[in-house]
């Protein structure tokens, strides 16, 4: 095996999904990984010699590796997701390798739905296929943030540059229809090895990373949600009569030591207790510990119920609508009664609506369907016995994800991700009045190059992706838009901040969250904004100057250096820090995702965002 | 969190889902390194409470001596139910240590009295500490791996896993092998038996013990492996990567007598860890068809 990954204390865990066409070479392609990565033992490397021999092709089949069941040996096929393991000094690697044919969509939904990576594999001579389509369209379901297509047997192609570009283009092509954050291509011969591990010399025209370097440096998005606590109670815990404590794994955010909760459905509200994680006291747990929560008041918690904070609430109700794949060979069957289950809840559920079937080759919608046969995708609405706790899978994979069972044969028929609350939603939350949001201007003020606008524009994403009404300004929209011909003389600049102040306190009034992001140097200036604007709310983000110049990203201060600006802020014009700014964001130390949550936890607190989701 | 801390945080989200939806669960204890670091987890998982369900101990009566005293020093020092079940069938108890390799030996000494122990007692859920990266057949094994009224497994029929939703719904009569160290790896287990100090049977660090070679393969001298003629005794550095039955595990020569130097010796080995159970070497299936029967 590689070199010792454990002797760093944080090595990451990188979770990826593979798939493939039946002859696209994907098993070849993680026995050559596994094997050019040095992670297969001597005896199981002989095994596949041994096996290859007894099949009589000349090569060691890097394949067979990975067929574990004796009927996939004998045809020569994969018949179920197999997981595969390995690391190197940088991450730890578990690959959920899914065949691609017989029970295919199923396979790869299955695979998919714990990958922070997917992995496609497409024959260099056939180019796009259904099932490449499919997978794209899958991976963009179940939301997996990052999309490799390794073009293979680049070595029948004659390792042909525009074959590759040729196959990447419709790839794009149909990728526009999908919600996919992170596309990239790699050309590759699994069974040369080209690419794969080692570069090797065949494909000179291509400069961008090996898969394995790949997957070593991606940077991953962040996929866990650590803003909304959500603690779906799995199991009480009696040992004596002096301890009762919730047990549960955090589904998402983090909860402190005396903080008021919320048990739903009952409304009942209350405090934090004590948190157990680790075989101790702790005081603080987050997502995705297992940990134990006790409860101030003596309450009559069961499992099913979820402690929540009281000013951010899931959705609580018996419909709603979900994108589903359908995994049995009994079709759905309308108003027939399966068993839901979701988060720690297991309730009643019929299916009230096909509204519709996706055809996977187009993405056309097929209205007139009336049923859902197996591995075919459609949106449903349910209706469940008992109300469900959820949020969208889109805002939170662990709450807007379930399965259904059959209660006949007891084997699960379907998953699906909630995408939208039903019509007639009842909501459940005790006698808590339900308020939704107010509106507010983050006024972010730091120096040019502070990183004002990449984190106005990941607070931006986030807001809607809850279904929250905002704005963002800045002085590249003002210019655009309201200050067209000011220059920037002070006057000038005096002027826009004023027309900016003005645009923020009508948003602000109105009920809408206004992201302004302008360096705005001076305390009198902000003492002005803050006397105009309703909800005035002062971000500071604090990067020091030697770091803003570095980045210089629009070459400004080495204009500013040259004496080519004259009084620029931070170099000939001073920057007044606020003194008592609401936020304080120090960067780089504090991350994007962080700075995000940081002020997203702000606003939740002192109740701009409502206490419930509002749906889009 | 490290990524040894995310396994276990998963590992005892299984173990509770299996005592929050199963009627009566039991954790089978082979005594293994990975035994203890899912004892560890089972401990873990209900403090400051007591583990909710007994232990199985499915004994072969060929087990190492250390393994017994390990067992019993253990269990009691934690305070859990240990129940041993043996077959005691005249045909099992015929069995000779020499035998201990085949399937016949498999079946009735394991195979069989773990079948009928779960039937007796009424268990529908059995924890093993069977990981994925260990053998062909288990990566594809579900997590909670649903066994049929005859304790067999179905490949083809297995229900899928999606997020960390599992489906554990039973007939009469059927039960779930529950795998809560799936994910986990041989490295993971040891640099979590470091990390957490876990206590293991002394045979897996490296020492000088008196042992003979057969058929290539280190065994222990002990009462059920004695010298045949022309074979030697020698006193060596051995230790065990895995332990099974004394007459059919082999030791590997090493110098590793601190978890630090096993690590060490764990990643940069050649062979896996499974290369010195005779038993998964009867035909290039044998795993399949064991599990097949009901075998862990």
């Amino acid at each position: 095996m590689s070199k010792n990954p454990y002797q760093s204390d944080d090595i990451q865990l990188l979770r990826l999904s593979t798939a493939g066409s039946v002859d696209d070479g994907k098993s070849t392609l993680i026995g050559r990984l596994l094997h050019d990565c040095q992670a297969i033992y001597e005896d199981q490397f002989q095994a596949v010699q041994k096996a290859s021999k007894k099949k009589g092709n000349g090569e060691i089949d890097l394949a067979l590796l990975l067929d574990g069941l004796s009927a996939e040996r004998e045809q020569g096929i994969t018949i179920d997701v197999a997981y595969r393991y390995f690391s190197t000094p940088k991450r730890k690697f578990i690959i959920a390798d899914s065949p691609g044919h017989e029970q295919y969509t199923r396979n790869m939904v299955t695979g998919a739905s714990t990958a922070n990576l997917a992995l496609i594999l497409v024959d260099a001579r056939k180019g796009i296929l259904t099932q490449s389509k499919r997978h794209l369209f899958i991976a963009s379901l179940l939301g997996i943030p990052h999309i490799l297509i390794a073009i293979n047997k680049m070595d029948l192609v004659d390792y042909k540059e525009d074959k590759f570009e040729e196959i990447k283009k419709d790839f794009l092509k149909f990728s526009e229809k999908l919600d996919i954050k992170d596309l990239q291509f790699t050309p590759i011969s699994a069974l040369k090895g080209d690419m794969v591990v080692n570069r090797q010399e065949n494909l000179t025209w291509y400069d961008g990373p090996t898969i394995l370097s790949y997957l070593e440096n991606v940077q991953t998005i962040s996929d866990k949600n650590l803003i909304d606590f959500r603690f779906p109670i799995q199991y009480v815990m009696r040992p004596n009569q002096d301890f009762r404590g919730y047990a549960g794994k955090i589904a998402s955010g983090t909860i402190k030591k005396g903080e008021p909760v919320m048990i739903i459905p009952s409304g009942v509200e209350t405090k934090i207790k004590s948190l157990y994680w680790d075989e101790k006291e702790v005081d603080e747990v987050a997502t995705p510990m297992s940990a134990i929560i006790t409860l101030e008041d003596e309450i009559d918690a069961s499992r099913g119920d979820m402690i929540v904070r009281t000013n951010n609430l899931p959705i609580a109700s018996n419909d709603f609508e979900a994108m589903v794949c359908w995994f049995d060979t009994t079709s759905m069957k309308k108003d027939h009664r399966y068993i839901l289950k979701q988060t720690t809840n297991s309730t009643s559920a019929f299916v009230t609506k096909l509204n519709y079937r996706i055809n996977i080759n187009t993405l056309h919608r097929e209205k007139e369907a009336d049923t859902l046969e197996l591995n075919e995708i459609g949106r449903l609405s349910i209706h469940t016995q008992h109300p469900i706790f959820f949020d969208t899978y889109k805002k939170n994979k662990q709450t807007g994800s379930f399965i259904l069972i059959d209660e006949a044969t007891n084997n699960t028929i379907a998953a699906g991700v909630i995408i939208d609350k039903g019509k007639k939603t009842s909501f459940i939350h005790g006698d808590k009045e339900l308020t939704s949001q107010k509106g507010a201007a983050l006024w972010l003020t730091g120096l040019s190059g502070s990183g004002k606008s990449t984190i106005a524009n990941h607070l931006y994403k986030r807001l809607k992706e809850r279904g929250l009404e905002c704005e963002q300004l800045d002085g590249d929209v003002m210019r655009e838009h309201l200050c067209q011909g000011l220059g920037f003389s002070k006057e000038d600049r005096d002027i826009n901040l004023d027309r900016a102040s003005f645009v923020a306190g009508l948003l602000s009034k109105h009920g809408i969250l206004t992201l302004a992001s302008f360096i705005s140097p001076y305390e009198s200036q902000r003492a002005k904004l803050r006397k105009n604007i309703p909800n005035f709310i002062e971000v500071f983000i604090n990067t020091p100057l030697k770091i803003c110049e570095e980045r210089d990203v629009k070459g400004l201060y080495k204009k500013a250096r040259a004496g080519e600006i004259k009084s620029f802020t931070g170099i000939s014009d001073p920057y007044e820090a606020p003194e008592n700014p609401e936020l304080e964001i120090k960067t780089p130390e504090t991350s994007i995702d962080k700075a995000v949550e940081i002020i997203i936890n702000y606003l939740l607190d002192n109740g701009y965002l409502g206490n419930t989701n509002r749906m889009r | 969190m490290n990524h040894l801390k995310q396994l276990e945080a998963e590992s005892i989200h299984i173990i509770r889902e299996t005592v929050a939806e199963c009627k009566k669960p039991v954790m089978l204890y082979s005594i293994g390194k990975d035994s203890s670091v899912l004892l560890k987890l089972a401990e873990k998982a209900f403090y400051p409470g007591k583990i909710p369900f007994p232990l199985l101990h499915v004994d072969t009566g060929f087990k190492f001596k250390e393994m017994y005293d390990f067992r019993d020093y253990y269990t009691k020092k934690i305070g859990v139910e240990l129940i041993v079940h043996k077959n005691t069938e005249e045909i099992a108890m015929n069995l000779d240590p020499r035998e201990a390799h085949t399937d016949r030996y498999i079946y009735y000494k394991k195979t069989k009295p773990l079948v009928e122990a779960l039937k007796t007692h009424e268990f529908d859920a059995a924890f093993g500490g069977a990981r994925r990266d260990e053998e062909k057949a288990r990566a594809k094994e579900r997590i909670f791996s649903f066994r049929n009224k005859e304790g067999a497994w179905e490949p083809k029929n297995q229900r899928p896993e999606l997020w960390e939703l599992y489906n554990t719904r039973l007939e009469k009569g059927e039960h779930m092998r529950v795998f809560p160290l799936s994910n986990w790896t041989e490295a993971d287990i040891w640099s979590y038996i470091k990390e957490e100090e876990i206590e293991i049977v002394p045979l897996y660090y490296a020492a000088k013990r008196k042992c003979l070679q057969r058929n290539g393969i280190y065994y222990m001298l002990n009462e059920f492996v004695q010298p045949e003629d022309n074979e030697k005794v020698e006193e060596l550095m051995i230790r065990y990567r895995t332990l099974g039955c004394s007459p059919s595990t082999g030791a590997v020569l090493s110098k590793a007598d601190t978890v630090d130097k096993v690590i060490e010796e764990v990643l940069t080995a050649k062979g896996s860890e499974r290369e010195l159970r005779v038993i998964d070497h009867g035909s290039e299936s044998s795993m399949e068809d064991k599990k097949k029967e009901g075998y862990f």
